[in-house]
């Protein structure tokens, strides 16, 4: 056996050697052109995570493309470095190390998902280079302290539960119950209405979960349905989203159905069919873009990146892709002023103001890296499969 | 709403889980059966099932032909899966097989990812119309198809072990492989033909529940997992425990979410089957198996 | 122990001289950190793995639960470290310990079940733990995780780099294969493969098959809690995902590559796995641009398939068996033809000989 032992030790000796020897090839012929400047970019594009991630690479690709198209940034072409995490925390934090190591990229745009962006803080601030993440939880910016190097262009949950519950204060809602998906995203929006609602005088009458892959929600909507609701609020994304909505008609409860910014793409609707008619849900002005008014500084450039998107790709728009546009907006917009430095990248990000991106109008400061208000949120109904902005 | 109709709510819901597992978990226990295999491809048998025939109705298809169409691609697909993977290793260990069956099912999601992409897919409901009232209850319409579904199948498979010769046949082989082979049945072609038939079971149940869960590529996983535990459940080597261990399965899983705590349902379903692994490992239903020396 | 030849011994010496020799050899290759980092994946799963081989291979039970224990241990390492304040090393063991002790209590309830019931035991066993992470918000920090784990730190020396975690991670799969080698030539090695052979004729040889059960499942579980405080202070952000199902299957199908009853084929299993599913990572795009992500899966799961129908022992076995062959061939020119009509008869002890 030993002497065997000894073969397939070789055997393996060599494999690992070639295939470093294969890898490390891959690596170095990116060197070379010393004019572009390299953007590095985690998205979850498999995985449950995908609705996100997928048009999260296409606006990617898309703003690479609209950016060499008009010249670069200062005459220097970009190169965007997308990688896929598999909605895997492990392999996110991989995904950072690759292209911290060895594309050495200037920033990182993304994550998808507040897990996969929770999990690369540690890797970011260690190796200090500027991160935009492309999801929603508050956690992944706060405290800002600890969080130097991270940037987020999604609105937080904290601005999403403001903008909601002030809703729900204006139509007179007082017993809410509350339906959350059992992940990272349904968890950091629980926790974060759980402290918040009852500082608005609401109150939380019951607290369900379902699993992001489970097939009948009914069982928790009927426990909610029995302790009568003023409103149910949903914090979950397609599919599981939409499967609940159709439990939800099905059982026939008759109070509003309020859901987060998660349903923000054509899928929910999609799948929901008729019974997503009726759901009011906060989120970005770029579902209702056409229809906002001619003074809204936001309207031109949501308007341009929705039809851009739109004819590229030949799918419909979602404020995911408008997350990853504006991770990378703020990126270069940072290089334009700071050049190929990543700590003068961290700082131009800081500094930004009246940035108006997809999501809203950015005003960053050393307190707050996210930049968004309650403002850059509108409430939206569901009407005949269509948004239409509440007013 | 009164306890009494929440009760009989979740009894509804889990009947609609229950026949969802029930049908995957019949594909278990009668491949089980005829060839001794544990077979973790049943779970994307359904999932085939449900994006075959999504993509034949996208063609144009009338629903009636894109089912007969998916079910009779997934069976092809399910005798091939035989002919090419299990033939070759049916001699090998139970936790050979085991692994095997997981690896290919792998390989399949991995190809339904390159065929269907990651999205979801929604089917419309057989027959549109409110959900039924059953006395301050509801359930829908499509729930009901699928628990038909179950109840035609098990009738079927019943009536087709225990009436024709091909059912008989099976059934020789399920008792005594060495036995049939030398009355002159080939247990080889038998189980060619159970997989075929099992995987043509598992498209169907797919295509029955994808108008209550949508369907995508990775949908196996999960259902084959729970449709494994319901036929455990009732006992591996009976197609009535299949069926009472899906609904039980089913039940359990609405009662645990709905009375118990939404979080931890299914921690409370493993619970109980794993009490009643340990106190009758052969299921409820099933009859104990003797060791062989 | 000391049945074996001095000859042997040194052999024995030999192999693992040269896998360290291999170690710093990669080390030295690769100076980019990232690849190393890589290497630190490898060397995390192969603990798991050799664990689950010592169990699968020679007692011939599948668990489908592994990555539970895996996310105890990493669990009680990060928790123990970050919000109790322990040493790394000290977490550790604790973890270790708890560890042992839950899967001495799955173990005892599980193992008297037959081998498609003892999976779906372990398999339901890992998904109840796996909800627990999930679900004790106030332990665990729920689904969204928390982060702030300590790198490992031994005494005053830390270790914060690739390189360093390299050279630490790998140093335990080094006591973890030798470790692991000693339990196999042990006696309870020996009573282990008799279990496997059949339990019965090993129960009536008066060898207590049960409590050697209990203690291999034990220990392999013990082998995935180390795995899993290295790789709680590696990624230093714990949150269940890793520990799910799916992890608990892929170890399966690394162990089977591998080969299941051998001690150096889980290096081999995961190492094949994970530079495979790098390497068409790459390749794929190449070839179908539209393609993005985990198509690699397909060629994973057939390569498994294959690997499963043609070389049921695993790669390392068929490769040994492919050598084995070769040898006999040789064998076969050398000897009269007289020799050569009883093939059958002289294949079989040959290529025992070779396997021994």
């Amino acid at each position: 056996m030993k002497i065997f032992a000894k073969k397939y030790l070789i055997l393996f000796l060599s494999l690992t050697l070639l295939l470093t020897i294969t890898s490390g090839c891959g690596s170095s012929d990116q060197k070379g052109d010393q004019e572009t400047y390299k953007i590095g970019a985690i998205f979850d594009i498999t995985g449950p995570a995908s609705s996100l991630g997928i048009p999260e690479r296409d606006s990617a690709l898309l703003i690479e493309k609209e950016i060499n198209d008009r010249g670069g940034i200062n005459g220097h072409k970009i190169q965007l470095i997308i990688e896929d995490n598999e909605s895997n925390e492990t392999k996110a934090v991989q995904a950072a190390k690759k292209l911290i190591e060895v594309d050495k990229v200037l920033a990182i745009a993304g994550p998808s998902t507040t897990g996969t962006s929770m999990a690369i803080i540690d890797t970011i601030q260690k190796s200090q280079i500027p991160m935009v993440s492309a999801a929603a939880g508050s956690a992944i910016v706060n405290p800002v302290d600890q969080r130097k190097w991270v940037f987020k262009s999604a609105q937080s949950d904290s601005v999403v539960v403001d903008k909601l519950t002030d809703y729900l204060v204006e139509t007179k809602a007082k017993k809410i119950a509350f339906l959350s998906m059992n992940n990272a995203f349904g968890d950091g929006g629980r926790k974060v209405f759980e402290t918040e609602a009852p500082k608005k005088g609401l109150e939380i009458v019951a607290l369900e979960k379902f699993g992001a892959t489970d097939n009948d929600m009914t069982p928790q909507l009927t426990k909610i349905k029995s302790v009568k609701p003023d409103a149910v609020v949903v914090w979950a994304i397609p599919p599981s989203a939409s499967i609940l909505t159709k439990n939800y008609r099905q059982l026939q409860i008759d109070v509003p159905l309020i859901h987060s910014h998660g349903i923000g793409n054509q899928a929910f609707i999609d799948l929901a069919q008729d019974a997503a008619n009726g759901v009011i849900f906060p989120v970005g002005r770029l579902l209702v873009a056409e229809s906002l008014p001619a003074d809204n500084p936001q309207k031109s450039v949501l308007v341009k990146y929705a039809a851009d998107y739109e004819a590229m790709f030949k799918q419909p728009r979602s404020t995911f892709g408008g997350h990853a546009y504006d991770s990378i907006s703020l990126i270069v917009a940072a290089i334009e002023k700071a050049g190929p430095d990543r700590i003068k990248i961290r700082d131009e990000l800081e500094k930004i103001q009246g940035f108006a991106g997809i999501s809203g109008i950015f005003n960053m400061s050393p307190q707050d890296h996210n930049g968004l208000q309650k403002d850059a949120l509108v409430m939206v109904k569901i009407e005949n499969n269509k948004w239409v902005v509440v007013e | 709403m009164p306890l009494g109709n929440e009760l009989l709510q979740y009894l509804l819901t889990g009947l609609t889980l229950g026949g969802i597992y029930a049908l995957i978990a019949l594909g278990f226990v009668t491949i089980y059966t005829v060839t001794g295999h544990i077979n973790f491809t049943q779970g994307e048998f359904v999932m085939l099932g449900a994006l075959t025939s999504i993509s034949m109705i996208k063609l144009g298809l009338p629903m009636w032909l894109a089912i007969t169409v998916a079910v009779a691609i997934v069976g092809i697909f399910g005798a091939a899966f035989e002919r090419v993977v299990i033939y070759p290793a049916r001699n090998s260990s139970v936790v050979t097989i085991i692994i095997i069956t997981i690896g290919f099912s792998v390989a399949i999601r991995g190809v339904a990812l390159l065929l269907w992409g990651t999205q979801s897919y929604p089917m419309q409901p057989f027959s549109s119309g409110p959900p039924i009232n059953i006395l301050g209850a509801i359930m829908n319409r499509q729930s009901i198809w699928v628990l038909l579904l179950s109840i035609v199948v098990v009738i079927t498979l019943f009536i087709f072990f225990e009436r024709t010769v091909m059912g008989k046949a099976l059934k020789a082989c399920a008792i005594n492989r060495l036995a049939a082979s030398l009355m002159g049945i080939s247990p080889q072609k038998m189980s060619l033909f159970c997989f075929s038939l099992c995987a043509s079971i598992g498209a169907l149940a797919g295509i029955f529940i994808t108008p209550i869960t949508t369907a995508t590529y990775d949908m196996g996983l999960m259902l084959g997992l729970k449709g494994f535990v319901a036929a455990v459940l009732g006992g591996l080597t009976n197609t009535t425990g299949a069926i009472l261990g899906g609904f039980l399965l089913g039940i359990l899983e609405a009662m645990g979410a709905g009375l118990i705590s939404s979080g931890y349902k299914d921690a409370i379903s493993f619970l109980i089957l794993l009490l009643v692994l340990l106190n009758r490992p052969e299921g409820l239903l099933g009859k104990p198996e003797r060791d062989r020396v | 122990m000391k049945t074996k030849s001095t000859k042997g011994f040194l052999q024995r010496n030999l192999s693992i001289i040269f896998f360290i020799a291999i170690v710093i050899l990669i080390a030295l290759l690769i100076p980019n950190p990232y690849y190393l980092g890589n290497f630190v994946i490898i060397g995390i799963f192969t603990i798991v793995v050799v664990g689950l081989c010592l169990l699968m291979g020679y007692t011939g039970q599948v668990s489908l639960g592994h990555a539970a224990f895996y996310g105890l241990g990493a669990y009680s390492s990060a928790l123990l470290t970050a919000k109790v304040g322990f040493t790394p090393l000290l977490a550790m063991v604790i973890a270790a310990v708890i560890t042992g002790i839950v899967a001495f209590l799955i173990g005892i309830a599980t193992l008297r079940l037959k081998e498609h019931y003892l999976a779906l035991a372990t398999l339901g066993s890992g998904i109840i733990i796996y909800i627990f992470f999930n679900e004790q918000v106030n332990i665990t920090g729920g689904p969204s995780g928390f982060s702030g784990i300590p790198y490992f730190s031994f005494g005053s020396w830390q270790f914060d780099t690739e390189r360093s975690y390299y050279f630490l991670v790998w140093s335990f799969v080094l006591l973890a294969i030798i470790f692991a080698r000693n339990i196999v030539s042990s006696r309870i090695g020996r009573a282990l493969r008799a279990i496997h052979t059949s339990e019965i004729a090993a129960t009536c040889m008066g060898i207590p098959a049960f409590q050697y059960k209990v203690q291999i499942f034990v220990i392999s579980a013990i082998y995935a809690s180390i795995a899993g405080s290295l790789y709680a202070h590696y990624i230093t952000f714990m949150s269940p995902s890793p520990f799910g199902f799916q992890a608990s299957v892929e170890f399966v199908l690394m162990a089977a590559i591998g080969g299941l009853a051998s001690i150096w084929g889980p290096l081999f299993g995961v190492t094949a796995v994970l530079f495979l599913t790098e390497f068409l990572k790459t390749v794929v795009p190449e070839i179908m641009p539209s393609a993005g992500g985990e198509y690699e899966i397909i060629f994973f799961g057939l390569i498994l398939v294959i690997v499963m129908i043609f070389m049921p022992e695993g790669l390392v076995g068929g490769i040994k068996d492919y050598f084995a062959k070769g040898k006999i061939k040789k064998l076969a020119i050398k000897v009269n033809q007289d020799l050569a009509e009883f093939p059958e008869n002289d294949l079989p002890s040959d290529r025992n000989k070779g396997v021994q």
